[in-house]
């Protein structure tokens, strides 16, 4: 058990307290959901979930509006819905969803904002100086203001690493709670970079100061950090967040990202908010994956469903 | 998909106790539809192929299969559809008699002038061979006993192969388990296992007794007969030396007949106290040696500054492991009085997530309890529970309808005085109290006539370590629960045993040990 008291903006104290994380028993709870067996109408409903979960991104240096665009027609069809049509007629099978969202960098939300009209899909923004947040807070405020001004629906911003290593966690709240105001309207996505940590503790405590702080959801990782999302990493911050509502009867989302590469992957995902947190959880709204890779070979698994054979690769357009 | 769910009903009507039919609705999981769906997991069954179960299975002496002299069988059932599976042949005194005269002429001609190395070459091939047939052992132990496949794909099975090849290990290195010591085997030894275990019960028996030399006359119980016969087939294929090992299949009677033989030499037992006692008394004036593995009502304390999430996974595999049909079971857990009512909570969501079910489907946590009187004592201790006062909890989750099923469940508040924290109600049944300093955790953890196990969470090392030091039990785990490994000793105080199985204790429970 770990206590750290804090100051919220109304100047009032506040507690944070988190247990502490056996790593050897996450890790083995984690393995658990890797022995789920998923098979045939439950595998089908698992793959469809996943994807009207995923956020597809691109946070390149090379980005521009050209590969933007693209991006924004493959969140809006992952598969041309009559090439789909025709692959999945003798099952009667549904559309493929689109995605819950596509993840640019600020300069790219007007972009994707006018590519994704009226498809219902989230323009999120990184923003606050990603992906190592070093900057100053006015730096991130005026980041996030103008992502949310162009459009951005969702913001997802980065802790500040240096500040929570060196023990400064009243800083670190401090700049999400100022940065939860600066989104106005939307949502507000914490990215904890759970691989610069180094501890399932600090992974533990990190998740109870994003969510005290106003994050709407928590997220494993920028995905340019190696580990990026894992089964133990992401359950911990699932156990948080699970209590958090215990707590305070807030929902707050989970969104893993990076090394999420396999439609085998998103399945153990699910299981294991299924059964940490209850299917209450299991919507975009308080789910996602920031996995982009993910999409084609979940699309494969549902042609295999659909057709009883592998299509390979090439069937699926890259972005 | 209408096609697809149609026929994945049939397929769970047909294998009949199934509960987890799926509705495939994903049209409503689009983006845009925003509401959450249940997520159900269809059937994911194991196939029964590889099992082939005779008909009518005969009792293994002598390294072959004998017709029971009195021509009698007993029907074994699977307890997750009260379906008969097979008749197995009932030995009397007479079947009991040969198999143990089998035994002492293949102690005395062959297995006690083996050398250890010979004896070690022999394990490691059964060894080798039970992961060879790993699947099928697992299967037709699930379909017997009722235990999910996950659970004896997964750690019953691995662990029978472990016990061979570390017991392997020993056949030729006897002599440094116990240095300045003069060994030597005890003779022929009477073995009789239970229910909830049985293919490991008879591993962690046969294993240690071949290594150390010995022949064995084994007694599986007599509503989980069939892995022990199977395992009876590996020995042949192993090439064993007939006599060795010689399995006599029955109830009650066929076990007194094995333990008053007055041709063993030792009897090894491991089952319920009350049996435990009927055969310390008769044993008691003889020169047999004595090992018992008996009861438990192990208690599991959590601390307030434990890693509490891993805590909770602790409790929920120390009791609802195979049906709380584990006599090391976490049956009593004692919670710090700060962390009480949080834990509780948590854990009523918890075991709302546990999937009672078919035992052969792969996603089942919990399956079916071994036999209906063994489901009737457990509700019968359950009701006396509820009439003591103790605060009911259980999921609503569905149960199959035919075979004998209980869903996981606890009391809280409970008291030391009340029969669930003194009795072993060996089911998935959890008695909860609570402790206020680590002094009251370890006087309510020590007041019980057992002694088996004990589990202790706390992220302090020296507080474990006291606390650790403290209780009388065989086995405390710290920080996990319910690990098993064929190096560590097992064994009980009090009313849970005498003796030690595993590891170099357990040797020398089959050995002869006496200073040079």
């Amino acid at each position: 058990m770990r206590s750290v008291s804090m100051i919220d903006k109304e100047g009032r104290s506040l507690a944070v307290v988190v247990p502490a994380v056996d790593e050897v028993g996450a890790i083995e709870r984690a393995d658990f959901f890797t022995k789920r067996s998923i098979k045939k109408d439950s595998k089908l409903h698992a793959l469809y979930l996943a994807i009207s979960m995923c956020d597809l991104t691109t946070l390149e240096g090379a980005d521009t509006p050209g590969r933007v665009k693209q991006l924004c027609e493959k969140a809006r069809h992952p598969v041309p819905p009559d090439v789909f049509a025709s692959v999945a007629r003798t099952k009667n099978l549904p559309p493929i969803p689109s995605v819950a969202a596509v993840c640019i960098y600020p300069s790219m939300v007007s972009v994707a904002v006018k590519a994704l009209e009226g498809s219902g899909i989230n323009v999120a923004s990184v923003a606050t100086a990603f992906p190592s947040g070093q900057a100053p807070l006015s730096t991130k405020l005026n980041d996030t203001r103008f992502a949310v001004s162009e459009g951005a629906t969702e913001i997802d911003m980065v802790i500040n690493r240096g500040a929570f290593l060196s023990g400064g966690y009243q800083l670190v709240f401090d700049e999400i709670a100022a940065i939860k105001e600066a989104c106005g309207e939307a949502h507000l996505k914490v990215i904890l970079e759970t691989g610069e940590l180094g501890s399932l503790d600090r992974v533990r405590l990190a998740s109870e100061i994003a969510m005290r702080a106003g994050a709407d959801f928590i997220k494993t990782s920028t995905g340019k950090i190696q580990p990026a999302a894992t089964l133990p990493v992401t359950l911990v911050m699932l156990q948080a967040i699970s209590d958090f509502y215990l707590k305070t009867g807030k929902k707050i989302g989970m969104k893993p990202a990076g090394g999420i590469r396999t439609a085998k992957q998103a399945i153990q995902y699910l299981c294991m908010v299924n059964e940490t947190l209850g299917t209450d959880w299991l919507t975009p709204d308080l789910f996602r994956f920031g996995a982009s890779a993910m999409v084609n070979d979940i699309l494969k698994q549902i042609f295999k469903e659909a057709t009883g054979r592998y299509y390979y690769d090439r069937a699926f357009s890259l972005d | 998909m209408k096609m697809t769910n149609k026929r994945a009903q049939k397929r769970a009507s047909a294998k009949a106790s199934t509960t987890n039919v799926s509705k495939f609705a994903p049209a409503k999981a689009v983006a845009g539809g925003k509401s959450a769906v249940k997520f159900e997991y269809a059937p994911s069954l194991e196939s029964t192929d590889i099992v082939q179960i005779e008909k009518r299975n005969r009792l293994f002496i002598g390294g072959k299969f004998v017709e029971p002299t009195s021509g009698r069988y007993f029907p074994t059932i699977n307890p997750a559809t009260g379906e008969r599976l097979a008749e197995v042949a009932e030995a009397n005194e007479k079947d009991v008699d040969l198999a143990v005269k089998t035994a002492r002429q293949a102690y005395e001609q062959i297995w006690s002038k083996m050398s250890g190395k010979e004896r070690g070459r022999y394990l490691f091939r059964i060894a080798r061979l039970i992961q060879e047939r790993a699947r099928e052992l697992a299967v037709l132990e699930t379909m017997d006993n009722g235990k999910p496949i996950r659970e004896s794909r997964d750690i019953d099975v691995p662990l029978v192969a472990a016990h061979f090849f570390y017991h392997a290990g020993w056949a030729d290195k006897l002599e440094y388990a116990f240095p300045g010591q003069s060994i030597a085997p005890l003779g022929v030894v009477g073995q009789v296992i239970p229910w909830n275990f049985p293919l490991l019960m008879a591993a962690w028996k046969i294993a240690p007794a071949l290594a150390c030399g010995n022949t064995v006359v084994l007694k599986p119980a007599e509503t989980t007969s069939l892995s022990a016969l199977l395992l009876a087939q590996i020995f042949q294929d192993a090439g064993l030396p007939e006599g060795v090992v010689n399995i006599v299949t029955g109830a009650g009677a066929t076990g007194a007949a094995l333990v008053n033989h007055p041709d063993i030499n030792k009897v090894a037992f491991t089952g319920s106290t009350e049996v435990g006692k009927i055969i310390a008394r008769a044993v008691a004036g003889t020169k047999k040696r004595l090992t018992l593995e008996l009861g438990g009502k192990s208690a599991h304390i959590i601390f307030e500054d434990a890693a509490l999430d891993q805590a909770l996974e602790g409790v929920i595999n120390g009791i609802y492991f195979n049906q709380g049909h584990v006599c090391c079971a976490g049956s009593r857990l004692l919670l710090e009085e700060s962390i009480a009512n949080d834990f509780v909570e948590k854990l009523k969501k918890r075991i709302a997530q546990l999937r009672v079910g078919n035992p052969l489907d792969k996603n089942t946590d919990i399956g079916a309890i071994n036999s209906e009187a063994e489901l009737k004592k457990i509700g019968k201790l359950i009701q006396l529970g509820k009439d003591e006062g103790g605060e009911f909890f259980e999921p609503k989750c569905a149960l199959p309808e035919k075979g004998y099923f209980q869903r996981p469940c606890f009391f809280s508040n409970v008291s030391s005085s009340f029969t669930l924290s003194r009795v072993e109600i060996f089911g998935p049944v959890l008695a909860v109290s609570t402790f206020r300093t680590a002094q009251e955790a370890v006087v309510k953890a020590n007041d019980t006539p057992y002694g088996l196990a004990a589990g202790v969470w706390s992220e302090k090392g020296a507080k474990i370590h006291k606390v650790a030091g403290q209780l009388k039990a065989g086995v405390v785990w710290a920080n996990t629960y319910n690990k098993f490994d064929p190096s560590a000793p097992f064994g009980g105080y009090n009313e849970s045993g005498w003796g030690r199985e595993g590891g170099r204790h357990g040797l020398s429970a089959y050995l002869d040990v006496r200073g040079k």
